[in-house]
């Protein structure tokens, strides 16, 4: 996967890679050529005396040592440019892929895991193609040209380099190879540090009611003491790489010595050849060190490539048609079907969580009218939210159709049907910024005036006049800064700002109190009127109104009608009435 | 009560209020939070303010300094026998030439005698060199002698990489269990930040601090500590070795030192600023790509995909400017100082080929003195490299610094714990605000007799959920006082208080755990027939037994596997077993419906009948047996009593009263 994800994203960069091989190449040449020079200062220069002759040769020296820093320089620049290049395009690549999936893809990798593996992950593989940039490129170069030169010096003795090399990759090998596991343990644990963290923070007011921070720390000491535990045996791994590597170079050198020695002894070698064999020997096992250096990297690399990878080749549940059906007319409300754009339609849809045993829905067939409210009741758990989800394909339903406008769901471009909804979310999430830019969230083109008209119908221009800074007033992740009334009243006028042809309510007025329920209801059906509307409620006095509702009763629907109707037809739904009728008339 | 006040919204604004605060020393000129929202704005770009942030990061490593010693002790032990060997190499290719040299001369000649005879035939260099061997004219190899000192510069190989190796291990532990305290300090910090702390960031920056700066930390701390302690002695050694053979060829060496310095100084100047915002990107970048993950459905449905990738695109952009500006720049240390290196090299050989014409110095102390000279300028070259490991990691750190530093809760004061009341809760003149030009609740006084059930009501935004915060000491008052049975809630470590008051919020919150272990978080210490009747008693018995693994569920991220109603549910369940003396309800049924709240309810009667309780609604249906009903609007109480009491007063009850069953009762 490292290897595949390197090909693909280092491909836009290899105008800079070539650069950087061919500057490393140059880079290596004068490298292996100054210690020629070297040698020629103190044997033709500083032994004779000649100061005429280090100062020219030095000269020399030090042009090509510029020539060489130009080359390293430049290599650097380019080397720089493509990691971070190839790292900014794999954060990209996956943030779009992670864009594309639905709830369902998001909850099985968990959002917490989702963000390690787009920063710290992605940063992994980024100082790996970094390292390899600077490092990499030359290390093979200067052991090749060390082999070279070491077997033109004496052949006989080369065979050393043939043992040592091997038993040093394999020494690395079965290290680095024992390195990868523990990584891929390292990355998960990080994801679980993430997580744990992550939790603290959104529900930090809990924590701190119930008197549980010990109970936090514990659990984070957990998390910290598994990562922890890890990065130990990772360490020590890591730690035993480069004594070995020392190791071999050194006792590769004392063999040269002795082997040498009896070549020298049967006068087939010279002292000089020998000393000559032995730096050329120490260049290549340096080379293979610098490689031992990027050796160890790879190991977390190949790791987080394969967190990568997951991601971006995890399709989406929900995936766009191939050939999306287009509303006929964009201006006008006629889908050219004969239907209005904003009507829903459910046909016979069931659905189950994979894997699971019983189905959250079955069966359920209706029509939501444009121009008409639609309620949904039924008890907690009885799949109001799941419903609404499948109207925006949130999920997509395993059975039956969801139609809007009279077109499936699934043959609508997702541009375009989610163009045309308006959802306010059961948990109504806010962004962090300003008033201003949560209502600009569905139309960013929307006017001011359109702005103060949606928070007038939200019931929301009073407490926004009086926020500090009125539109401008911030707002914090999640809108912790308001409460949770405000926050439902903010959710509701930012999708009437989009001006849909489909609202869906998810029990969006449960924090709100009944009078400014009731107003809000009043002025919503003013400012709606020809667009569908899907209210999720409890309370049956926030649907007492509804031109239909449905009740949902175990992921069916078990009544089908006005309240009135259904008061006379549906046992279910006359207990959930008596159930608050009850109280009330107690009063 | 004052009427001065205005409404605004309850919950936490980002103020800068000190009141409840405590200021926390930080070293001069240490840089500061970017004030409130710092990831919606770019903030001036900081300088890294490297010499206290780096020693501070080293001060991290004090509790480890019994292994750092060892560290460095095994350091310099490992660095003179790697010194030592190529010193043997070069004993060893001495014999290997002597014996070379000494087969060419005629057998049975002695030393002596061959020397003299080149002197004779002029040859003074060669006699020169021999002369500084031992020779066995004729003999050729001694290679007993060379198998002895090769054996010995075999063991010392060895035994340098097992201190090599027993020093990285070593290393490795002082270096992971520093990190693990790091993290440790950041996780404890958290709960001792004040809560407005938490609505002025984004949890995906703080995150990162502790994943990728900690990291970062981590990689930066291994690499560099080793290698600067190994390239550190080995500088110091070669230098102790040059000065022994030349002081004035030394002192040409010594040049290369602040030419070393002065460079890694300027260049490091320039990356840092760098290396500070590549990791203030990666950390808003994290926040940007957590918001975005977090409101992935939002993001969808409102189409703003596009919206959000364009300005990932741009943090991404400017992230990858900062990290690619910045290893270019400390990538030219390397370069720079090979060129200094190279520089002082010819320097050598100029003057050392001038003092061997002159006679002051040996040829061969020379050419030993240049090989030196390369020991030296290598791992020089090497602490210059470092530099840029290292101003990355002290960037991180300095980020984590920064929020160890942030303001914390006031301290406790660790006074007596109040007798075991009954749950008696006083407001006295409460006057309280978010930020200071906005009043929120002004002169609030009220009181809560033990048993009593009180019920707060009042439009959204009138301060109900404020009173709760207050209640829990989320926040300080600005004026009044707190008492619970008698006692000012200030003077209870806060603790002690919370652990008195069972609270269910708006906003339900569990854990990634098991739903047995999400409803223990009450009373960890519960039994399972506890926890079982907790259950029963909330309604979450009859889903959790529909579930195929029951109890021991284990809730998906945030709970998602679980419909909103039911984790109220859960939320009512951990409260009920937490048995407080103090029972908060802050909107605690709105999502469950409407049946199973009444049955919810007659559970909770039973559960308030001994307690004092306090239940924020809507629905005044749930309240309406409240002992003491309060109206609030715009931060003050404006009318109390029994709702019986309040709707033959006819003020601002009834009307509620009124607006909230008109419609249904007549439709009925």
């Amino acid at each position: 996967m490292l290897w595949k994800l390197l090909v693909r994203y280092l491909q836009p960069q290899r105008r800079l890679l070539i650069a950087v091989v061919v500057f490393q190449l140059a880079q290596s040449v004068a490298s292996l050529y100054l210690p020629t020079l070297n040698a020629d200062i103190i044997d033709l220069g500083v032994a004779r005396g000649d100061t005429g002759y280090i100062l020219r040769v030095g000269s020399l020296m030090l042009l090509i040592t510029l020539l060489q820093i130009a080359c390293a320089v430049t290599a650097v620049y380019f080397g720089a440019k493509a990691a971070m290049g190839m790292g900014r395009d794999l954060r990209g690549a996956i943030f779009t892929r992670v864009g594309g999936f639905s709830e369902q893809e998001v909850t099985r990798f968990g959002p917490a895991s989702l963000i390690t593996r787009s920063t710290n992950d992605v940063q992994q593989v980024q100082q790996l193609v970094l390292m390899s940039a600077t490092l990499m490129v030359a290390a093979p170069m200067l052991s090749i040209g060390g082999v070279v030169m070491a077997v033109r010096q004496d052949a006989q003795l080369s065979w050393l380099i043939a043992v040592s090399v091997p038993v040093l990759l394999i020494g690395v090998g079965l290290i680095v190879s024992r390195m990868v596991p523990l990584f891929r343990l390292m990355q998960l644990r990080i994801d679980a540090v993430n997580r744990v963290l992550r939790e603290q923070l959104a529900g930090i007011r809990v924590v701190r009611a119930f008197v549980r921070e010990d109970l936090e720390t514990e659990r984070f000491a957990g998390a910290n003491a598994d990562v922890t535990d890890t990065a130990l045996r990772a360490g020590r791994l890591m730690a035993l790489a480069f004594p070995v590597v020392m190791l071999v170079l050194n006792v590769s050198s004392v063999a040269v010595i002795w082997f040498g020695s009896f070549r020298i002894e049967d006068g087939s070698m010279q002292v000089g050849t020998l000393v000559a064999f032995l730096s050329y020997l120490l260049q290549i096992l340096m080379s293979v060190m610098m490689a031992t250096f990027m050796a160890v990297m790879i190991p977390r690399a190949a790791v987080s490539a394969d967190r990568i990878g997951e991601v971006l080749e995890t399709e989406s549940s929900v995936r766009p048609p191939a050939n999306p059906v287009v509303f006929a007319e964009e201006a006008g409300t006629e889908t050219g079907t004969g239907t209005a754009r904003g009507e829903l339609e459910m046909r016979d849809v069931g659905f189950a969580y994979p894997g699971a045993e019983r189905p959250v829905l079955s069966g359920v067939s209706f029509t939501a009218a444009a121009g008409r409210t639609t309620a949904v009741i039924g008890s907690t758990g009885s799949g109001k939210t799941t419903l609404v989800n499948l109207m925006p394909r949130l999920f997509d339903a395993t059975s039956g159709s969801v139609r809007m406008g009279g077109v499936d769901v699934r043959e609508l471009h997702p541009d375009r049907l989610w163009g045309h909804i308006g959802l306010v979310p059961q948990r109504p999430y806010l962004f962090s910024g300003t008033v201003r830019s949560n209502l600009l969230y569905g139309k960013p083109d929307a006017t001011e005036e359109e702005l103060w008209r949606a928070l007038a119908t939200a019931q929301a221009e009073d407490f926004v006049r009086q926020m500090e800074g009125g539109l401008d007033a911030p707002v914090s992740q999640g809108g912790t800064n308001v409460s949770g009334g405000q926050r439902q009243r903010l959710a509701i006028a930012r999708a009437l700002v989009k001006r849909p042809e489909l609202y869906i309510f998810d029990d969006s007025f449960s924090s709100l109190d009944t009078a400014t329920d009731a107003r809000l209801r009043q002025a919503l059906r003013r400012d709606t009127a020809g667009a569908t509307l899907v209210i999720i409620a409890q309370r049956v006095s926030s649907i007492v109104d509804a031109d239909q509702i449905l009740v949902l009763d175990g992921g069916r629907i078990v009544g089908c009608g006005t309240h009135r109707e259904l008061l006379e037809t549906s046992e279910t739904y006359r207990e959930i009435v008596s159930s608050q009728l009850a109280a009330e008339e107690a009063a | 009560m004052s009427t001065s006040s205005r409404p605004r919204g309850t919950g936490a604004a980002p103020g800068t209020r000190q009141a409840d605060v405590v200021r926390i020393p930080r070293p001069a000129g240490g840089p500061g939070r970017g004030g409130p929202f710092a990831g919606m704005n770019v903030p001036a770009e900081k300088a890294l303010n490297f010499g206290p942030s780096a020693l501070r990061l080293l001060g991290e490593l004090r509790p480890e300094r019994a292994w750092l010693v060892l560290v460095l002790a095994l350091a310099v032990v490992s660095v003179a026998f790697s010194v030592t060997g190529p010193r043997l190499l070069g004993e060893g290719t001495n014999l290997i030439f002597a014996g070379a040299v000494s087969k060419n001369l005629p057998a049975g000649a002695s030393q002596e005698q061959v020397i003299a005879g080149l002197r004779a035939s002029g040859q003074d260099a060669q006699a020169d060199m021999l002369g500084a061997m031992t020779l066995t004219p004729g003999a050729g190899i001694d290679f007993a002698a060379l198998a002895n000192v090769l054996l010995w510069a075999l063991a010392l190989y060895v035994l340098a990489s097992a201190f090599g190796w027993i020093q990285a291990y070593v290393l490795n532990g002082v270096v992971q269990r520093t990190v693990y305290r790091l993290r440790e300090r950041i996780e404890a910090k958290i709960h001792r930040l004040p809560l407005r702390y938490f609505d002025s960031i984004q949890r995906g920056e703080l995150l990162s601090r502790v994943t990728n700066d900690v990291d970062n930390i981590s990689q930066s701390l291994q690499q560099s500590i080793s290698q600067a302690v190994t390239s550190l002695l080995t500088v110091l050694g070669v230098l102790v070795m040059m000065f022994l053979l030349s002081p004035v060829l030394a002192l040409i060496a010594l040049v290369t030192v602040p030419l070393t310095l002065v460079t890694t100084a300027l260049i490091a100047k320039r990356s840092q600023k760098l290396f500070v915002a590549q990791w203030k990107h990666t950390g808003e970048l994290n926040g940007q790509i957590e918001e975005t993950y977090t409101g992935h459905a939002l993001v969808k449905v409102f189409g703003r995909q596009r919206e959000v990738e364009e300005r990932f695109r741009e943090k991404n952009a400017e992230l990858f400017e900062a990290s690619f500006g910045a290893q270019f720049i400390s990538g030219l240390i390397m370069p720079a100082l090979t060129f200094i290196g190279n520089l002082v090299y010819v320097g050598i050989a100029v003057v050392g080929g001038l003092q061997v014409a002159s006679g002051a110095m040996q040829l061969g102390d020379v050419q030993a003195f240049i090989q030196y000279s390369r020991q030296f300028t290598q791992p020089l070259a090497q602490l210059g490299s470092m530099a840029n490991l290292l101003q990355s990691g002290v960037a991180s750190a300095e980020r984590v610094f920064s929020l160890l530093d942030e303001d914390e809760q006031s301290v406790e004061d660790a006074g007596p714990a109040p007798v075991g009341g009954r749950g008696r809760l006083v407001f006295e003149n409460v006057s309280f605000s978010y930020s200071p030009d906005k009043p929120l609740i002004t002169d609030l006084s009220l009181v809560a007799e033990p048993g009593q059930t009180v019920a707060i009501v009042g439009p959204t935004g009138a301060g109900k959920t404020t009173l709760v915060n207050l209640m829990m000491r989320f926040y300080e008052l600005d004026a009044g006082r707190i008492t619970l049975d008698g006692v000012d809630v200030t003077s209870v470590p806060r603790r002690e208080l919370r652990s008195r008051m069972g609270m269910v919020l708006q906003d339900t919150w569990l854990f990634g755990g098991t739903i047995r272990d999400n409803i223990a978080y009450g009373r960890p210490s519960a039994s399972e027939a506890e926890i079982l009747e907790a259950a029963q008693a909330t309604y979450v018995d009859r889903f959790v037994s529909a579930l195929p693994e029951g109890y021991d569920t284990v809730l998906e991220d945030e709970g998602s596997n679980v419909s909103a109603g039911e984790k109220q549910l859960l939320t009512i369940a951990r409260a009920f077993l937490a048995r407080p003396s103090v029972l908060i309800l802050d909107e605690a049924t709105s999502s469950v419906d409407t049946r199973t709240e009444l049955l919810v309810q007659k559970a909770m009667s039973a559960l308030r009948s001994d307690r004092t309780s306090f239940v924020i609604a809507h629905r005044l249906s749930t309240i309406r047996d409240a002992d003491l009903i309060l109206v609030m609007e715009a931060g003050q109480i404006v009318e109390q009593g029994t709702h019986a009491s309040l709707l033959a007063a006819g003020g601002a009850y009834a009307l509620l009263y009124e607006a909230q069953f008109a419609a249904p009762a007549a439709e009925v």
